[in-house]
């Protein structure tokens, strides 16, 4: 049995949604250059251009790349032999976003209720997914998601045998659909399989996945490659004003489903993809 | 390293407020620099001014001759002027967009396709629609030299504030003779919003 106080995980949750606003993943720089040399058309280079010097001032100065902030999903991984000391778990996630938002300059970007909509003033609470495993050991990813890009995702029940290539029509028309609106060069999580709740975590956790690591699955990442090919052969560019560069990464998470299903979710996700990992 | 969209060495300069004569020659895919002031309004924002007309209430700004960036700023620093300010989807305020045009409402700064019942609307009264770059808010930040606030300071990120803008880079999307950007470069969207 393992100790960990509430207090720690709440302090580096604060420390992590400053740093995931203010810093561009690696792998994303990487993508946005690798764009940058393959574009011909001026716009398109230009834009991405500016998204790269954007991530530098934001860096520097620690503002964030973008106003939207985002809602913050945390993924709490921990062993069945640890015990939480000092507090409630989920009360000091939301004190470390509390925290973060407020003392980072970060947006406050939630409302407490759908429909009647006010803001909470403090960007919380968090969408919190807790997965048990074996040991004393303790994960955290955090997906501060910021909603332009999430308006366009889309999910779909599909029937088994509409396949790979229904599943695969669906993917590429929700991405033709999202065009200009959802901030392009995009960065797509799929998910296919589980059940109506199951498919849309699974197409999130994709957006986790290193952008330039191939799938473990060769059958995945086969069809990541082809995928990402159509896609940025659609021509919508940086910003939508044309270009190659539609997509700097699209992954796909599957799960088992039932004999009767095919589900498939398509989550949006924009250049400002911003996630971080760590261990207590 | 090719030159950024923000660069504004290159681009015509247009002093906000808009007048009839520069809205009537800009052109789908003009590349501008905004330098003036503008108003700073998003979703929650619109839906009051909706709300207000539609029960006759004195807004508590005036929307004629006016430019509307829709954007809800990070909060600024001590000693900057602003946060990360880059636009929001502008679809979003399609709904609310035609009255405004109606009012006298010459320009918008957002990202992204507009509803046919406003791209004609732009047409109708002559008015224009730019597009910034979404996600670069840092940079578009340093564009915004100033920065007050107008109105509904109740809705948080979403109230309405006034901007000036400084050679602010934008690119026109749909002009007053009914062009579009983005169906000349990629084609029509596929859903109409």
């Amino acid at each position: 049995m393992r100790d960990i106080s509430v207090t720690r995980l709440s302090d580096t949750i604060r420390d992590a949604v400053i740093r995931a606003n203010t810093v561009m993943t690696p792998d994303i720089k990487r993508q946005l250059e690798r764009g940058q040399k393959q574009e011909t058309e001026a716009m398109a280079s230009a834009v991405i251009a500016d998204l790269l010097e954007n991530a530098a001032i934001a860096q520097a100065e620690r503002i964030p790349m973008c106003q939207d902030t985002g809602m913050v999903v945390v993924y709490l991984t921990f062993g069945q032999d640890v015990h939480w000391v000092d507090g409630e778990v989920e009360a000091a996630i939301n004190d470390g976003i509390r925290r973060g938002y407020s003392e980072g300059y970060l947006r406050f970007s939630v409302v407490a209720d759908p429909l009647r909509r006010v803001n909470t003033r403090d960007n919380t609470p968090a969408i919190v997914h807790y997965r048990l495993t074996a040991g004393e050991r303790v994960h955290v990813d955090i997906l501060p998601k910021g909603f332009g890009a999430e308006n366009r995702s889309r999910l779909a029940m599909l029937k088994p045998s509409d396949g790979q290539a229904g599943v695969e029509r669906f993917i590429l028309e929700t991405v033709r659909i999202a065009g200009p609106q959802a901030c392009p060069p995009f960065i797509v999580g799929v998910g296919i399989g589980g059940d109506f709740e199951r498919v849309a975590e699974l197409a999130k956790e994709a957006l986790l996945e290193p952008l330039d690591a191939p799938n473990a699955d060769p059958y995945l990442a086969e069809m990541e490659t082809r995928l990402g090919e159509t896609i940025n052969a659609m021509g919508i560019g940086p910003q939508g004003f044309g270009g190659r560069t539609t997509l700097l990464g699209l992954r796909i998470k599957v799960g088992a489903t039932h004999i009767a299903g095919l589900p498939v979710a398509v989550n949006m996700s924009c250049h400002s993809t911003r996630h971080l990992a760590f261990d207590l | 390293m090719s030159q950024g969209q923000h660069d504004a060495s290159t681009r015509a300069t247009l002093h906000l407020p808009l007048d009839t004569a520069t809205l009537a020659g800009l052109r789908a895919g003009d590349q501008v620099a905004l330098t003036g002031p503008v108003l700073g309004a998003r979703d929650a924002a619109h839906q009051r001014m909706h709300d207000m007309l539609a029960t006759g209430e004195p807004l508590p700004f005036a929307i004629t001759g006016e430019t509307i960036y829709y954007v809800g700023p990070s909060p600024a620093q001590p000693g900057h002027v602003i946060g990360s300010a880059g636009p929001t989807s502008s679809y979003r305020m399609d709904a609310y967009t035609p009255e405004l045009l109606a009012l006298g409402l010459r320009g918008m700064i957002g990202k992204g396709r507009r509803s046919r019942e406003v791209v004609e609307a732009i047409k109708r009264y002559g008015a224009v629609y730019f597009g910034a770059i979404g996600g670069a808010g840092a940079l578009l930040a340093r564009r915004i030299r100033g920065q007050e606030p107008v109105a509904w300071d109740d809705l948080g990120a979403e109230a309405v504030v006034r901007l000036w803008l400084e050679a602010f880079p934008v690119v026109v999307i749909n002009d007053a003779s009914g062009n579009d950007l983005y169906d000349n470069v990629i084609g029509p969207g596929l859903v109409d919003e």
